[in-house]
């Protein structure tokens, strides 16, 4: 007898309700977390709109105005809010655009993984036997290569064959390729041991008693009680796949400096550390810095309020 | 007096939504060798009861103020971590229903016992592990110098809950807290080890006080019993009189919702409805709309029952919380009686 | 192994035994064959892990071992249209295991499933799928048999709308609709969540949802063990009130004697894997043969008797893995003897009524 009245409590009601909410609502550093988040990738989604100036613009940028200093240093333009980099293009332009393709290639590539993790994940764990030993071998094998070694190995031989030109064209689409395929294994681990622990619930019985299909009770039924493990890794592997993209890109295996990400600004800027211009490097890195740090927070905050027993990464 | 007074306990879980009332206004008593059972369903209260007896309430429960627990002349209430440790496993041992929340898997029986021993006696270890030989002979287990040695996952369920049983004999306490001890068991081995627990309660003068659901099992060990209903005592007294002649409507429904009560494949006696849940308890008789005595004859709750409190009125011996016992109206279970569905 | 004779009219046998008239719908029944009839049915589960895991090496050889769970030994039992047949043991008898590969959630390790004269235990999913509609099985836990991500509405409409995939929106409504109020659940409770309930009207949705598509055989594994007691009548009686609208057929699977001579037309008693005893309900409680349901009798407690008088059994049950040669229970029976050791007993049918596996019993050394 949950409650007297028979008409079910409304989507508001249930939110109100619900313990996400409430711990959200009791955890400061969980708010502050998703309030700087969102205010990135808000800023980072409406760079067209908001930036300055525009870096993929040849245009417009002005050779003579290079390595001047962010506004809080003497020797700054007032057009040049966080100042220029080494080619005189506007770093907070630059940044914003930058946030964008890492944001990108972070979600892409988590949105892969996961895509490839959960049905290889739900497989093994569902159909067991021989798929699951094969699955899980695969994933074994897959992660005793590090990422960035095949991240270096195929974007080596990627500029190699196509040349730097064809690179430079696909290098979006290439970097979420990469990271997404050598990061499935961690989504196929967590995913395949929540199925194994769902699949010996008595609801799924019911259902196979019922007569439904393996792909449905698969994907409607065990799926959907998985979700938890699945945000909590999510979110640390954004986290990663961001640092991934980063290291690549200084490592000059990432993105070209035409469409500068992150990690291929703090590239960029690191020759002219030396010789005073430490904005260059700084900046975007105090950017990547703090959005990993968000993010990473954030996945923390949802791990402690969700099921932390369901959580082996 | 008795051994154990308990007296006006309540107990509260400050929750996110506000405190919820677990235990409300529980008083009973236990005299030196006699066994008590504390019966109910799931959510009566009856495991909280016991456990706060030792303050072994986890938070956010706490026992709230007013509440008396008075062992042998000392009441516990308010005493420090420290001093409960003193009684706590020494005077008063507790049985839990999982072994295996009081057994140590990486240590062997033995290294158990004897640790226990050492904590509260000081004595050498020879004798120690004499002492424990002696417990595990007691609680008649098979080859009991080869069991100081294994571990617990070597032994079987039963075998496990005779070590306890051991463990909790070890300090030759004067009452023995059993919650639920046989119920994880199957019903050969449930029948052995409650005749066990029995006769050692019976030999070794040791108090008893029995949580469980199992009316068969509460009528054939205690000889008092608690009848609880969502935090409070609703009826106690002689567990003979009680089975025979229970007066509160809800144990009168439960004694006869037995499969064992009604003739096979007749309709079952059921008690409409579920109990509530502590949050939500209803105003006045927390049993009032699963009652078949709280309606009038056109349909609306009495305003007694509905309103008020019944207080547990009686003899000290044969207490009953109902008004209509109160005021001697007939209250016989009426196999006619309407069974209404509420939701 | 013997086989069962397919005794069709339990009730006419016991005609003065109170059980018997309440299952009127018993007597209707021609003696025809049995709805469902299991035959030598064996279920092993592997200890041993995949293949690399099995290789060991011994004496100077590499060679493959594996440890057996032997849940299910040799199990014959034939169920009646109409009756309750009741499955009772103690934890790790198989019972359990019987209910899951009779409705096809294990494979049997050997041995044959017939539902209403044909073989269904080597069908395929496909093939299944008609008879997955006339069974259908109602689970202990009420907690976890629910979808705790789906609304009562889509958990009932869905094998619904699996099985009748040409009704449209409105049929199904009113299929769901009927059945929730057949057990006595508000329809318009339909859009909350399985947690939103207490455990006894989540237990009424699980039977709704196994009566949502009209089935004639119903397997319950101990569907009231997980229940409160004043919550356990009401699921028993709706149970009785089910069987009487739709003339179901049940196999129940229980530990809980009490609930066994309430409910049951017949009774069969497992030990370890094997049948030691069927007898109609009130034959069985009242002259019980087996040494094992002797002991099982006694040990239920009472409220009656203040003190137990229940006969002692030596030892705990053996581990499945290592079974005991000849009769399983020789090891804790206090009249086994060389043959009980040595010979596997078979079921023999009593002039009760009952079927008995026991060499002491045929023999005539334990008394009646």
């Amino acid at each position: 007898m949950s409650s007297a009245t028979s008409s079910p409590p409304s989507i508001r009601e249930r939110l109100n309700d619900s313990w996400l909410w409430y711990s959200f609502k009791r955890d400061p550093v969980a708010q502050l977390s998703l309030l700087v988040f969102i205010f990135m990738v808000a800023a980072a989604f409406l760079a067209p709109w908001i930036s300055p100036a525009d870096p993929y613009d040849l245009a417009q940028i002005d050779i003579m105005a290079s390595e001047l200093p962010p506004f809080w240093v003497d020797g700054s333009e007032p057009d040049y809010l966080l100042g220029t980099d080494s080619q005189g293009r506007d770093m907070l332009s630059t940044i914003l655009y930058g946030t964008r393709v890492s944001l990108i290639i972070g979600f892409g590539a988590v949105a892969l993984q996961a895509a490839l993790g959960v049905c290889f994940g739900l497989l093994a764990g569902y159909k067991g036997g021989k798929i699951d030993a094969f699955l899980m071998r695969l994933a074994d094998i897959q992660l005793s290569f590090s990422t960035l070694m095949v991240a270096i190995i195929v974007g080596a031989l990627f500029k190699a064959v196509f040349g730097g030109v064809t690179y430079n064209t696909y290098a979006v689409p290439l970097l979420v390729l990469i990271i997404g395929l050598a990061e499935w294994p961690q989504y196929a681990r967590t995913v395949r041991a929540s199925v194994l622990a769902e699949r010996g619930k008595e609801y799924v019985d019911a259902a196979r008693v019922m007569g439904l299909s393996s792909v449905r009770i698969m994907f409607r039924h065990i799926l959907p009680n998985t979700l938890s493990p699945i945000f909590v890794i999510s979110t640390v592997q954004v986290a990663n796949a961001i640092i991934s993209e980063a290291a690549l890109s200084f490592l000059g295996l990432g993105m070209p400096e035409t469409q500068p990400s992150l990690g291929s600004l703090i590239k960029s800027g690191f020759d002219y550390l030396q010789s005073g211009s430490w904005w260059i490097t700084l900046v975007p890195g105090l950017v990547l810095v703090i959005l990993v740090l968000v993010i990473n927070l954030l996945g923390d905050w949802l791990r402690d309020v969700l099921n932390p027993r369901l959580y082996k990464g | 007096m008795a051994l154990l007074d308990v007296n006006h306990l309540d107990v509260r879980f400050a929750l996110r939504r506000g405190d919820v009332q677990a235990l409300r206004d529980v008083c009973f008593s236990l005299d030196k060798g006699e066994r008590l059972g504390i019966v109910g369903e799931s959510g009566a209260g009856k495991s909280v009861a016991a456990f706060s007896l030792l303050n072994l309430i986890a938070k956010p429960g706490y026992i709230a103020n007013g509440s008396h627990i008075v062992f042998d002349g000392e009441e516990l209430v308010g005493l420090s971590d420290r001093a409960l440790r003193r009684i706590r496993g020494h005077r008063m041992s507790m049985i839990f229903q999982d072994p295996m929340m009081t057994l140590n898997p990486v240590l062997s029986i033995g290294e158990q016992m004897i640790e226990c021993l050492k904590a509260h006696r000081r004595i050498s270890k020879r004798e120690a592990r004499k002492v424990a030989l002696e417990k595990l002979q007691l609680a008649q287990i098979p080859a009991p110098e080869a069991r100081l040695d294994q571990y617990p996952h070597e032994l079987s369920g039963g075998m496990r809950q005779r070590v306890i049983i051991a463990i909790a004999l070890l300090l030759d306490p004067d009452i023995i807290i059993a919650d639920e001890p046989t119920t994880a068991l199957d019903v050969t081995i449930q029948a052995e080890v409650m005749a066990l627990l029995l006769d050692l309660c019976e030999k070794q003068d040791v108090g008893l006080i029995l949580i469980t659901h199992d009316l068969g099992v509460v009528s054939q060990v205690t000889e008092r019993m608690l009848v609880m209903y969502a935090g409070r005592v609703i009826e106690q007294g002689p567990t003979r009189e009680i089975i025979n002649n229970p007066l509160h409507p809800y144990t009168q429904g439960l004694i006869q919702a037995l499969p064992q009560m009604a003739t096979p494949g007749s309709r079952l006696n059921q008690i409409p409805g579920s109990m509530p849940s502590l949050d939500k308890l209803p105003s006045g008789c927390a049993f009032h709309p699963r009652c078949p005595f709280a309606t009038l004859d056109d349909g609306r709750p009495r305003p007694g029952c509905r309103d008020q409190v019944p207080p547990l009125t009686g003899a000290d011996a044969r207490q009953v919380s109902c008004h209509m016992v109160a005021e001697n109206k007939p209250v016989q279970a009426d196999q006619s009686a309407p069974a209404k569905e509420a939701h | 192994m013997s086989v069962m004779s397919a005794t069709a009219s339990v009730g006419t046998q016991s005609a003065e035994n109170k059980a018997a008239e309440n299952k009127a719908a018993e007597n209707k029944i021609p003696a025809t064959a049995p709805l469902l009839s299991i035959r030598g049915l064996e279920k092993h589960f592997s200890l041993s892990g995949d293949v690399l895991e099995q290789l060991k090496f011994k004496g100077g050889r590499v060679v493959r071992e594996q440890k057996f769970v032997h849940a299910i030994n040799g199990v014959d039992l034939d169920i009646q249209r109409g009756e309750a047949l009741c499955v009772v043991g103690e934890s790790g008898c198989g019972k359990s295991t019987v209910a899951r590969v009779v409705m096809g959630l294990l494979n049997p390790t050997a041995g044959e499933i017939h539902y209403d004269g044909e073989r269904i235990d080597q069908l395929g999913a496909k093939a299944l799928l008609p008879w997955r509609q006339r069974m259908q099985m109602i689970f202990q836990n009420p907690y976890a048999s629910l979808n705790p991500r789906m609304t009562i509405q889509q958990t009932l409409e869905e094998p619904i709308r699996l099985h009748h995939p040409t009704w449209d929106y409105r049929q199904v409504k009113d299929k769901v609709s009927e059945v929730m109020t057949s057990v006595g659940i508000a329809p318009d409770w339909g859009a909350r969540f399985g947690h939103e309930f207490s455990g006894g009207q989540r237990q009424r949705i699980a039977i709704a949802r196994a009566l949502a598509v009209d089935p004639e055989f119903i397997v319950a594994d101990e569907p009231i063990s997980a229940l409160d007691v004043s919550i356990q009548a009401q699921v028993l009686n709706l149970l009785m009130d089910a069987q009487q609208a739709h003339n179901l057929t049940y196999l129940f699977i229980t530990h809980d004697l009490a609930v066994v001579e309430h409910f049951g037309t017949r009774v069969a008693v497992m030990y370890l894997g094997r049948v030691c005893e069927v007898a109609p309900t009130a034959t069985l409680f009242a002259e019980p043969l087996h040494p094992y349901t002797r002991a099982l009798m006694s040990a239920i407690p009472r409220l009656e008797d203040e003190r137990p008088q229940h006969l002692r059994l030596e030892g705990e049950v053996p581990t499945p893995i290592h079974l005991p040669s000849g009769c399983v229970f020789h090891g804790r029976c206090p009249h086994a003897e060389r043959r009980c050791r040595e010979e596997i007993p078979r079921l023999i049918a009593t002039d009760n009524g009952a079927m008995v596996a026991c060499h002491g019993i045929e023999e005539g050394r334990i008394p009646l």
